[in-house]
């Protein structure tokens, strides 16, 4: 079989040359053009601005924890979400799966040495930190208050916190995420090893396709968005202010016309990791390749068509209105052909329960939750009751945290052992991955029934029927934060101290587990040529994981 | 292929002279329109007459700055979807402010 070597226990080595011994000055990281290098990077970076947006949350569901405003004030809450929102949004979410795991693996997946422009990647890494520093230090100096939506004209007229150097830092971050999507497709494009059909590829590359597409075509329209807010806050040009000739609805219908598809570039990376996590932890092959391949591109296209539906009750026609619902319930039929057919690929499989595939099957009911409660917000009549409500803040939270997070957190801690070379704790793992279902649950379910109740966001103070359910959700939010704390440990101490993993420790047929671990600095010793279908499971590989750790001689799960 | 040209090969230094004799110009025209009444024609006639020279103007910008009249069939397609995606944002934008006036739809 053409997959035996993957399977060689004899590979199972701690190899000697890495890209992560090739250099241990910081220059040699700073200059690096090397994929690997600048996604670790990424890694670290994305987890300090988490970090940060998670003090903010804490803040926030302390705040909430009483009826009354008795931490934060109202000013200093309006800071808070907003400065959450930013810095989860623009400085984690949008980079956190490209970023990270696709740069580290796209050109792994396709059999190519690196992505095709890397001094553009090592570029994409300094303007995320330009745009980065800028925010954080508006932020230091006393923040923003808009929301994270800039709606006009509080941020060109009223607002007088740091708009103009947040707005900078997001112009700034918008053209690291441009070039990361330009990089992505351009390698797709001229990169794949000999034998690599695009139907040969792992749909986690054609998630990030499609997700490159958006990031092109959709990014520069915030930029000039925030542009055309700066010219009106600083030279008092009428274009978003009524009281100067400006119409601010138009200013929503730019910033959604980006910021509804930047729900795609956060979700559809993470559908990628599930694509590839649920098929591989079956020992399956995925059920309706083709369909999940287009359905990524399906959600780029719709994608772009549906904003409207964040402006149903913010003054656009009833015509509009109800184009925008129909288009909402359209594009929520590629997501659901993804949902179905990972459940397909599941039916019969020879699942192992490790901790990625825990992670991937609370996906499954999260993303689902999420995805069927902005239904109910896509349809013009309902969500008139629901605008503005907590409703909207569990629903948008189940997809990019229940979705995308989870996604990331399933994705790290699969190719983790790529990465590093290093296995973690499978025990830790599992606890960790029951513990962020949990917590999170806890704390986003009762704020489905606290929007539907009527308790509006963005207030630091609410009326005393509702706090039973916002302790359980503060109460939520602790068990979350020691559940996403925990990976931050037990990765971190296996790096250190962590069992050699072996070149392919799930026993899988990905290119990328063909590879040693952690990977050299080129990648491949010689340019592979591919003669297999994706996620083709032969004898050695399509048993039980613990049957084939057991014929290869490996350790069975911890 | 398109990036081994140079520049000598398209245009070369009086034809990009001359691209940027018409962006000038452009220019000058948005300018001097700005203060023509075209709005009694019909509402909306100076912005479209502005809109339609920067088309223009982003038009020769693609095809000579950009070199896209000398490439391959796939920049020509990434060039037309990004024009068909100013497209869709236009339209949709255009569905709202259309449809605001009382009809069928209007409350």
């Amino acid at each position: 079989m053409q997959n035996a070597d993957a399977f060689n226990p004899s590979l199972m080595r701690e190899p000697k040359d890495s890209y992560l011994t090739n250099g241990y000055s910081i220059k040699s990281w700073l200059l690096t053009k090397d994929h690997k290098r600048i996604a670790l990077m990424y890694l670290i970076s994305i987890s300090v601005f988490f970090f940060m947006g998670g003090l903010y949350a804490a803040a926030i569901r302390l705040e909430l924890l009483t009826p009354g405003s008795d931490l934060l004030q109202s000013a200093t809450y309006n800071k808070a979400f907003t400065q959450h929102g930013i810095l989860m949004i623009f400085f984690f979410l949008i980079p956190s799966i490209p970023a990270t795991l696709g740069n580290f693996l796209l050109p792994l997946m396709i059999g190519a040495k690196d992505l095709a422009l890397p001094r553009i990647n090592l570029l994409s890494l300094y303007l995320y930190w330009i745009g980065g520093i800028l925010t954080l230090y508006a932020l230091m100096q006393g923040g923003v208050d808009t929301g994270w939506t800039f709606y006009t004209p509080y941020s060109t007229t009223f607002s007088n916190s740091y708009v103009m150097a947040v707005g900078l830092g997001i112009f700034i971050n918008g053209f690291s995420s441009i070039l990361t999507g330009l990089n992505f497709i351009v390698t797709i494009h001229t990169m794949r090893a000999p034998g690599m059909t695009w139907f040969r590829l792992p749909l986690f590359v054609w998630a990030h396709y499609a997700t490159s597409l958006v990031m092109i075509l959709g990014t520069p329209v915030v930029a000039i968005t925030i542009l055309l807010l700066a010219i009106e806050r600083v030279v008092r040009v009428g274009i978003f202010d009524p009281a100067i000739g400006g119409d601010p609805i138009l200013f929503q219908h730019l910033f959604w016309f980006y910021s509804h598809p930047a729900v795609y570039i956060m979700i559809l990376p993470g559908m990628g990791v599930i694509s590839e996590v649920i098929s591989n932890f079956s020992r399956k092959k995925i059920f309706g390749y083709e369909f999940i391949a287009f359905s990524s591109i399906a959600i780029a296209v719709f994608g772009f068509l549906v904003w409207g539906h964040h402006m149903f009750v913010s003054g656009q026609s009833i015509y509009a209105g109800l184009v925008f619902s129909f288009l909402t319930m359209v594009v929520a039929v590629p997501s659901a052909i993804k949902v179905f057919n990972w459940t397909a690929t599941m039916y019969k499989g020879s699942i192992s329960y490790d901790t990625p595939m825990l992670y991937a099957i609370g996906f499954l009911g999260l993303f689902l939750v999420g995805g069927l409660t902005g239904l109910f917000l896509g349809s013009v009549g309902l969500t008139v009751h629901l605008t503005d409500t907590y409703f909207v803040v569990a629903h948008f939270h189940y997809v990019m945290v229940g979705g995308q997070v989870i996604a990331y957190l399933a994705g790290i801690h699969y190719w983790w052992p790529k990465m590093t070379g290093k296995m973690y704790s499978e025990f830790w793992g599992k606890v960790s991955a029951m513990l962020v279902f949990v917590g999170f649950n806890l704390t986003f379910f009762p704020q489905f029934i606290l929007g539907y109740q009527g308790m509006p966001r963005r207030y630091a103070s609410y009326p005393a029927e509702f706090q039973v359910l916002n302790v359980f959700s503060t109460a939520g939010a602790s068990v979350l934060g020691v559940g996403l704390v925990m990976p931050v440990v037990y990765l971190t101490h296996s790096i250190f101290a962590g069992k050699p993993a072996g070149d392919n420790p799930w026993m899988l047929p990905g290119l990328e587990w063909r590879c040693q671990s952690p990977p050299t600095t080129f990648n491949f010793e010689e340019q592979p040529v591919v003669t297999w279908e994706a996620y083709e499971f032969g004898e050695e590989n399509g048993l039980d994981i613990e049957e084939a750790r057991r014929s290869a001689g490996r350790p069975v799960t911890v | 292929m398109a990036e081994n040209h140079t520049d000598h090969e398209h245009i070369g230094i009086p034809g990009y002279l001359a691209v940027f004799a018409i962006l000038i110009v452009g220019t000058w025209i948005t300018y001097v329109v700005a203060f023509w009444d075209l709005d009694s024609i019909f509402p909306g006639a100076n912005t479209l007459l502005a809109l339609a020279i920067a088309f223009t103007k982003m038009t020769v910008v693609m095809l000579y700055f950009m070199h896209v009249r000398w490439s391959k069939e796939l920049i020509w397609l990434s060039a037309v979807a990004s024009f068909f995606w100013l497209l869709i944002m236009f339209a949709f934008t255009m569905q709202d402010y259309f449809t605001r006036v009382s009809g069928v739809f209007s409350a």
